[in-house]
């Protein structure tokens, strides 16, 4: 006897171990289905909000459903063959008609007072303009006059199963946002050219981002880390390939970033002085070319027929620098071709000398190339 | 059959008033934003003299600029951080200039941050009032605004954000105009 | 309501309909112009479904391989447009054409050249949307919501025949509308009155004049839209003066009420079919009547639900979200009747029973995940995320097309004098119901999960709901073929259908012959 107790209490051990070892995974493995509970105060507060309607949900669900299938297995034409005949009752009528709606009231209260949270835009210790770009994101930092682009880094060939996706495939870009922990960052939404949305789940910030009006959302990130999001209004082609990456520091860390960028840009104002090889100048405008132009005039400059045309073997690209950098700063109206004058000289001295490098253009055409002060003359000529 | 020819008529009239109706939305659209600030747009005052009285607390103002795709002009604001006392008023300009080779009409939209300061702006003048700044080849121009930002901005707005978009007027009927020809391209 | 039916044998000295093609291009007959309505809105139903397995095949893995992404922006386009003016609308004008009539006893449409030229300008409507695919700049590409400017400014050229044929398919919808409501308000037969009307007439009623109250907002919006493109005007366009988001809220306003537009015959059928299989008179009519009644008024007054983060004021957000969940008692008291009915009835599970069972538990849960999306707070997370996608083709699928289904499961005895077969049509319930579960409810875990909707390409984390997903659809997509073959089937032949087809089945039109003589009705029955 004893000896079967202690089968089954082993037995019983095990289970419990392996019961409690499947539904930490379970759980974990839920999570991962269900919405992040995020990194700061407010997502949390909405993530228990989800929740909470959620269970109130499945409470009405469970006995709404109960009463019907109960129905549906009890009252068959078998086992009642004479089906009952009342068909009103005003009590009952009302009674489910108020019942629901002092659960609605119990469930508005919780979420309006949450909204009224959110909707506090009035101060921030860190303001931030983002700007929805056809399709890349813009951050300048309003007191810090830092500003850069966010492009999406993953790889065509990624993307074209040509090669094995990476870890964070479509969730990686090549500036991310940095915010440090603790303050209170506020984001200046608006958009460029068509209606974007700026969604990072982790804040539970998603705010449409409209030309020419300024929307509001607001963070305090308490732990250090990486946050991503995505843009969630439909905005044309690449809608699906805009990301966002949060990139949340310890104050002097984030210190030391602003600075470091501030240099950067000095930096690169000193560069534009210098003199530059054709050599210099291709080898920084391939990883421009990849990120700007790929998409559309493809790797190997051939562009897509009918659609967006060939660099390679291109007129303006061999011969015409002078509407070669005018097109790239104004873009062509009407076309995709949109202007990139928010490159800095370096990068569009860069690019250009890279498409007039690249793909024979330089042996078929004048073989020039153009450097960054090329491009400051245009912008000081241009009227 | 009286009957019948009086619904039809009574529900053509009601379909025609709907279609009327979704026209009509369009100024009741800019009165209810008026009233409730739902596109976050400060519009004209008339009664910007009631907010001037005493000098009021400092305030921190900003102003930012963005040009809309296709808007090839300089656009900035002369100054863009400054420091105000609400209750007096402020001038400040935009400096704008054409840098294309042809006329050019440009128009700006207003916004502001945070949302609840818009009730306190009392704007006398904008250019953003205007419905289009028209400017010659290269030419330069200072754009005024003449503001007062009411005493009775709640105390916890220390700064406002004043953002201004300056779109191309023609930018719909360039693209639309390629439509009609071929792709152009580089 | 009980019909207790007097006279109820008709005179066949009518003239039968006409031979060969003539019949249906000429055709003045409800019933005829019933039958084109559906076959036409099954015939979308498959272009439409056809672009829904692109799309999930093109999803069933990260990366892209199958379409580019311009192209699938112009197939969820399509596939959203076809599938709601073209499927689900179209059905209900077909099933409200062969059934009005019959329900209330009339011998056809009060306006039957009107219904001929409603129906026929359809096909070409479609054919105009279709033709934007093999244009140059490809069909529309901006999302069946079409939001300015990436409609307007930045449009493809042919959305100006994408704003044609929406006005042909609003100009049909608004004449089908003034002919349902003149129909019913005019042609009742003695002694029924409005309170006395089978609950498909009353949701057909309601329905239509939320169409013409909703129709000519749309027309509107796409006129302006129009006049924004080609004559200079600035309606959206804030370069001179205009506001894009005022775009979303003309949308809108027609967009909500036009949901309801989609449920509402919906709830009158499966209230029918219930009843029948229940073999008990349907719970509470009056409070259903009223319960349609206050969500279509509802509807008029939630329509920001689907911009809370469009950027609206703190008090406007507020106001929305209330009216919203607002919507959700009258929709409870519909369920709660439906399930009163049912309880200590003498039920049976015929494919019809089976359709609207799956509709009351699937719709409910639709239902739900909306009242979760009416949570301000929450809908930011929840806004355009797959989550939005589940919630929506949950009361759409097993919500307004299982009903249809279930409709003409119900009344295709009727309609053809024969039987459909029982066990082909259980199986088609069974393949749907698992199809449309295993499609939709893994949608819910990946919107939550963080995977935006209209997107051709996705992370990682979210590849194994997709792959599931994208299976259940080709199981969903399949099944509909054979639901086709059961048709062609049950038309072709079959048993015998009685004159009253279902044991527990009540009104008028189960008192004339199966299969419905070319003319019912030509003297009125009297109701008591």
């Amino acid at each position: 006897m004893t000896n079967v107790r202690n089968l089954i209490c082993t037995f019983k051990t095990q289970f419990i171990v392996i019961a409690f070892a499947l539904s930490s995974q379970l759980s974990a493995e839920w999570d991962a289905l269900n919405m992040t509970k995020g990194a700061t105060e407010i997502s949390r507060e909405v993530y228990d909000l989800h929740m909470l309607i959620f269970w109130i949900c499945v409470a009405i669900g469970v006995l709404v459903f109960g009463v019907m299938f109960y129905s549906m297995y009890a009252y068959t034409k078998k086992k009642n063959p004479v089906a009952a005949t009342f068909h009103e009752s005003t009590k009952v009528e009302i009674a489910w008609t108020i019942i629901p709606f002092l659960i609605l009231i119990a469930m508005a209260v919780p979420a309006s007072k949450t909204l009224q949270t959110m909707y506090n835009d009035e101060a921030g210790d860190i303001n931030i303009q983002v700007v929805g770009y056809q399709w890349k994101w813009q951050y300048r930092y309003l007191e810090d006059d830092v500003n850069f682009f966010a492009n999406l880094t993953t790889d065509l060939d990624e993307i074209y199963n040509k090669v094995p996706k990476g870890e964070n495939y479509l969730q990686e870009v090549d500036e991310m946002v940095v915010i440090p922990v603790g303050k209170k960052v506020r984001f200046l939404i608006t958009a460029n050219d068509v209606i974007h949305s700026w969604w990072v789940p982790a804040f539970a910030i998603k705010q449409d981002a409209i030309p020419g009006f300024i929307n509001t959302a607001w963070t305090i990130v308490e732990e250090p880390g990486l946050y991503r999001g995505k843009c969630t209004e439909l905005c044309g082609k690449n809608h699906g390939f805009m990301p966002i990456v949060v990139k949340a520091v310890e104050q002097d860390e984030y210190d030391s970033w602003i600075a470091e960028k501030q240099a950067a840009a000095i930096a690169m104002a000193e560069l534009t002085e210098k003199d530059w090889t054709a050599e210099e100048l291709v080898a920084r405008g391939e990883a421009l070319y990849t990120t700007n132009c790929v998409a559309c005039h493809q790797v190997n400059g051939q562009g897509i027929t009918g659609i967006f045309p060939a660099l390679a073997g291109s007129g303006i690209v061999m011969n015409d620098k002078a509407r070669n950098i005018e097109i790239l700063m104004e873009g062509v109206q009407g076309a995709a071709m949109n202007s990139f004058s928010y490159l800095s000289e370096v990068e569009m001295a860069s690019v250009i000398t890279y498409t007039r490098q690249s793909w024979g253009n330089a042996q078929n055409g004048d073989g020039e190339i153009v450097a960054p002060k090329d491009i400051v003359e245009y912008k000081k000529n241009k009227i | 059959m009286g009957s019948r020819k009086k619904t039809i008529l009574k529900l053509s009239g009601a379909v025609a008033a709907m279609y009327l109706f979704s026209f009509l939305l369009v100024p009741l659209y800019d009165v209810f934003c008026d009233i409730t600030g739902l596109n976050g747009k400060v519009t004209q005052t008339t009664n910007a003299e009631s907010s001037i009285s005493i000098e009021g607390r400092e305030i921190g103002l900003q102003f930012i600029s963005h040009n809309n795709a296709g808007m090839p002009w300089t656009f900035k604001p002369s100054k863009e951080v400054t420091k105000i006392k609400t209750g007096t008023m402020y001038e400040a300009t935009f400096y704008a200039k054409n840098t294309t080779n042809e006329m050019m009409v440009g128009r700006a939209v207003n916004s502001v941050a945070p949302t609840n300061a818009k009730d306190y702006i009392k704007k006398i003048e904008c250019f953003c009032f205007a419905e289009g700044i028209e400017l010659m080849p290269g030419e330069e121009i200072l754009l005024p605004i003449k503001m007062v930002v009411d005493n009775e901005l709640p105390s916890n707005i220390k700064n406002i954000v004043l953002s201004y978009t300056i779109f191309d007027s023609n930018l719909e009927k360039k693209i639309i105009m390629d439509h009609d020809g071929d792709h152009a391209g580089s | 309501m009980s019909a207790v039916i007097e006279n109820h044998h008709n005179e066949h000295d009518h003239h039968g309909p006409a031979k060969g093609l003539k019949r249906w291009f000429y055709t003045t007959n409800h019933k005829d112009i019933g039958t084109l309505y559906l076959w036409f809105s099954f015939a979308m139903f498959l272009i439409g479904g056809a672009m829904a397995m692109i799309i999930r095949a093109e999803l069933f893995q990260p990366g892209m391989q199958i379409v580019e992404p311009e192209f699938y922006n112009q197939m969820i386009t399509l596939h959203g447009l076809i599938m709601i003016f073209g499927g689900v609308m179209p059905a209900f004008v077909g099933l409200a054409n062969w059934l009005v009539p019959m329900m209330i006893g009339a011998p056809d449409m009060a306006l039957p050249r009107m219904n001929n030229l409603s129906f026929w300008i359809l096909p070409f409507a479609f054919f105009v949307l279709l033709s934007s695919l093999f244009m140059e700049g490809g069909a529309p590409n901006f999302g069946w919501t079409f939001y300015a400017p990436l409609s307007t400014t930045y449009a493809p050229p042919s959305t100006t025949f994408f704003i044609f044929s929406v006005h042909i398919m609003g100009a049909s919808s608004i004449m089908g509308s003034i002919n349902v409501i003149v129909t019913i308000m005019n042609m009742r037969a003695p002694g029924m009155g409005l309170m006395k009307m089978p609950l498909f007439v009353w949701s057909w009623l309601i329905t239509a004049y939320l169409l013409i109250a909703v129709m000519p907002v749309l027309a509107g919006a796409v006129t302006m839209m129009l006049m924004d493109i080609h004559f200079g005007t600035s309606f959206f366009n804030a370069a001179g003066g205009g506001d894009p988001v005022l775009f979303q809220h003309i949308f809108w306003f027609f967009g909500h009420p036009e949901v309801y537009i989609m449920i509402l015959p919906a709830f009158g059928i499966v209230s029918h079919i219930i009843e029948t299989f229940s073999r008990k008179q349907l719970f509470g009519y009056s409070s259903m009547v009223w319960a349609m009644l206050s969500i279509a008024i509802l509807s008029f007054v939630v329509w920001a639900h689907h911009m809370f983060t469009v950027g609206m004021p703190l008090a406007a957000e507020l106001f929305f979200m209330w009216s919203t969940m607002l919507i959700a008692v009258p929709t409870g008291v519909k369920v709660f009747n439906w399930i009163a009915t049912m309880f200590k009835g003498s039920i049976t599970f015929e494919t019809p029973m089976l359709f609207a069972c799956a509709f009351v538990v699937l719709f409910t849960l639709g239902g739900f995940s909306g009242l979760m999306l009416a949570i301000t707070p929450a809908d930011f997370q929840y806004h355009d995320t797959y989550f939005v996608v589940a919630h929506f083709h949950y009361v759409l699928v097993p919500g307004a097309i299982f009903s249809i289904m279930a409709a003409v499961y119900y009344w295709i005895p009727k309609w053809t004098g024969n039987m459909y077969d029982e066990r082909l049509g259980r199986l088609h319930f069974w393949l749907s119901f698992i199809g449309v579960n295993v499609t939709f409810f893994p949608q819910h875990f990946i919107g939550l999960a963080g995977m935006p909707r209209r997107v051709p390409d996705y992370a990682l984390q979210f590849a194994d709901w997709n792959m599931v997903s994208t299976a259940g659809a080709f199981l969903f997509g399949f099944s509909q073929v054979f639901f086709l073959f059961i048709v062609i089937k049950t038309v072709m032949g079959g048993k015998q259908a009685t004159d009253q087809v279902w044991e527990g089945a009540r009104g008028l039109e189960w008192t004339v012959d199966s299969p419905a003589p070319y003319h019912t009705f030509s003297i009125p029955p009297k109701v008591s």
